[in-house]
């Protein structure tokens, strides 16, 4: 048997490949790697005692504590009703459908400011539903339940958009095998359908999560930023060092930040590159 | 037998109708209701309010702003967007998945550190405002780049780097590279491969990236927040939102509102686009 020929190096066929790199690279370096090394660059020049000084503080901890918290209740919420619009939009055909799959882009697509000040006018208690819901004693602007709404409103796209390709391509022989074989319902899809969507769900979560972590705009109206009540999020937290021009705090405290997204987002690939994987197994 | 099944029928329609409805009022009360909300209370003072708060000195150098600084960052991206997603499925190279994920970063930075990034680059603590200045003193300009528009365009620029590059890539990796390295091999030049061959697939996922890309830079605010300062000069929409809504009183927020309808009417705008884009598409196919 003839052995196929081994080209030892792939010839590239198609033109552009230095140019492109060229260009890809000199611009991503200029816009973001730069901009953000500058960060790490002045926040090395504070000793490790400074820098845990600074990130140790009370109100950063605080509001550590507060982004991270808020953000994985929402992420968690937003996982359930990510998963439930995606399966209704996936599964069931009824009036409305597509208006419904179109509404789910809007916190992309809508400032947060403005998604900002008007969940802090709805959730106030001059507002609705704010007014009711205070009425029956929760207080959701101005409070930790605030943050969590805010973020559930940034973070749903995340979580619907992660599980609906998925569940469009899950092949139906899984569960109808699952049914024949005598599995009820339930069973069917605690059993088959939920752990062929697990990877799906946990990308969705950790986006939401990391968009969570870090957002601004539509937290800091609602939230009311009180350091009393740990209120406070991180990126308000750095906007106001900002705007006491003390750029140790401000730096020292994004670039922890930094390593939280970056973390997240590697975990995020690695998500991805194990269900590749499992996809090409099967 | 036949009960059982019609048991199992009913059961699967109660649970059907049940999803429809928690998935409808879970929309209906996060989504429209905000969006019902800014129409409202921009309209609470009534209609010649509403055109007299959009007509102030500070909206419209806020509107210029804003369009002067979403044109510039599309631009760029778009360039960016074709280069890169053309580096990133046409070649193998090492590195391809580094470069990949260092284009994603943006996405996952929070927009107040973009900002900060800017600050501490060309601010005056940053190592680069020497340059700036040598600049300057060299050529007799007078370029400002923090709490100036550059600065807004380049956090703008920022945060929206990875949107047209996000949407070019899959599209082009389902296509492959078959026609391309046939037309390469029979003597196309690169331009002439990308106009005929490749801008066909691609145009309707640049079209979206486009839209998602102006919308987002329409509203960006941390980033910006964090580099313009100046009301009147260097604010966007955004900013101008949030100046009207924090200086507290009834009529300003009311004011605050009325600006925010604008960029809601943008949102719809760009939901609308995006599904008669997505429609297109799938109806090319």
């Amino acid at each position: 048997m003839k052995k196929p020929l081994k080209v030892k190096h792939k010839v590239r066929v198609i033109p552009g490949f230095g140019l492109t790199m060229g260009i890809t690279v000199a611009m991503l370096s200029m816009l973001i790697i730069i901009p953000l090394a500058s960060v790490l660059l002045y926040s090395l020049r504070l000793s490790p005692a400074e820098f845990f000084g600074l990130i140790t503080a009370p109100n950063v901890i605080s509001a550590f504590v507060t982004s991270i918290v808020c953000a994985l209740i929402a992420a968690f919420i937003n996982s359930i009703f990510g998963l439930i619009l995606a399966w209704v939009l996936v599964r069931y055909d009824f009036f409305g459908k597509r208006i419904l799959d179109g509404l789910i882009e809007l916190p992309f697509a809508l400032p947060t400011a403005v998604a900002g000040i008007t969940l802090s006018k709805m959730y106030s208690n001059t507002g609705f539903p704010g007014g009711f819901l205070s009425g029956i004693g929760l207080d959701v602007s101005y409070s930790h339940i605030g943050i969590v709404v805010a973020l559930v409103f940034i973070g749903i796209p995340f979580t619907v958009r992660s599980v609906q390709p998925v569940l469009e391509s899950l092949d139906g022989q899984y569960e109808e095998a699952a049914y024949i074989l005598g599995a009820s319902r339930r069973k069917t899809f605690f059993k088959v359908i939920l752990p062929e969507m697990f990877p799906s769900l946990l990308t969705g979560f950790s986006l939401a999560l990391a968009r969570g972590i870090g957002e601004y705009g539509s937290v800091i109206y609602i939230s009311g930023n009180s350091a009393k009540n740990g209120t406070q999020v991180v990126s308000y937290v750095i906007m106001q060092k900002l705007e006491r021009m003390d750029y140790s705090s401000a730096t020292a405290i994004a670039l922890v930040m930094l390593i939280i997204s970056f973390v997240l987002m590697f975990a995020i690939n690695i998500i991805q590159i194990r269900r590749s994987r499992r996809v090409n197994a099967m | 037998m036949d009960y059982y099944d019609k048991k199992q029928n009913r059961s699967q329609k109660v649970t059907k109708y049940l999803l429809i409805a928690v998935s409808v009022i879970f929309i209906g009360v996060m989504l429209v209701l905000p969006l019902i909300s800014v129409i409202v209370n921009s309209l609470k003072e009534g209609i010649e309010f509403y055109f007299k708060s959009l007509s102030t000195e500070f909206v419209t150098s806020a509107l210029g702003v804003t369009v002067m600084a979403t044109l510039i960052s599309v631009g760029v991206n778009t360039l960016f967007g074709i280069i890169a997603s053309w580096l990133l499925t046409r070649f193998e190279f090492r590195g391809k998945n580094t470069l990949s994920t260092l284009i994603d970063i943006p996405f996952s930075v929070s927009p107040v550190i973009a900002g900060l990034a800017f600050i501490m680059t060309f601010g005056r603590l940053g190592w680069a405002s020497p340059v700036v200045d040598w600049i300057n003193s060299t050529f007799g300009t007078d370029i400002q780049i923090v709490f100036a528009l550059p600065g807004v365009v380049l956090a703008t620029i920022f945060v929206t780097f990875p949107f047209i590059s996000r949407e070019i890539i899959p599209v082009l990796n389902t296509v492959g590279h078959d026609e391309e390295e046939a037309a390469a091999l029979m003597g196309a030049k690169g331009l002439k491969i990308f106009r005929k061959i490749t801008f066909p697939h691609i145009k309707w996922a640049l079209l979206y990236g486009v839209i998602l890309c102006t919308a987002r830079a329409l509203g960006e605010f941390g980033a910006v927040h964090a580099l313009s300062k100046t009301r009147g000069q260097t604010f966007t929409l955004p900013l101008e939102i949030d100046a009207l809504y924090m200086s507290g009183s009834a009529d300003s927020i009311t004011a605050s509102f009325a600006v925010s309808s604008l960029l809601v009417i943008m949102a719809i705008v760009v939901l609308v686009a995006r599904n008669i884009v997505e429609y297109r598409a799938k109806k090319e196919k």
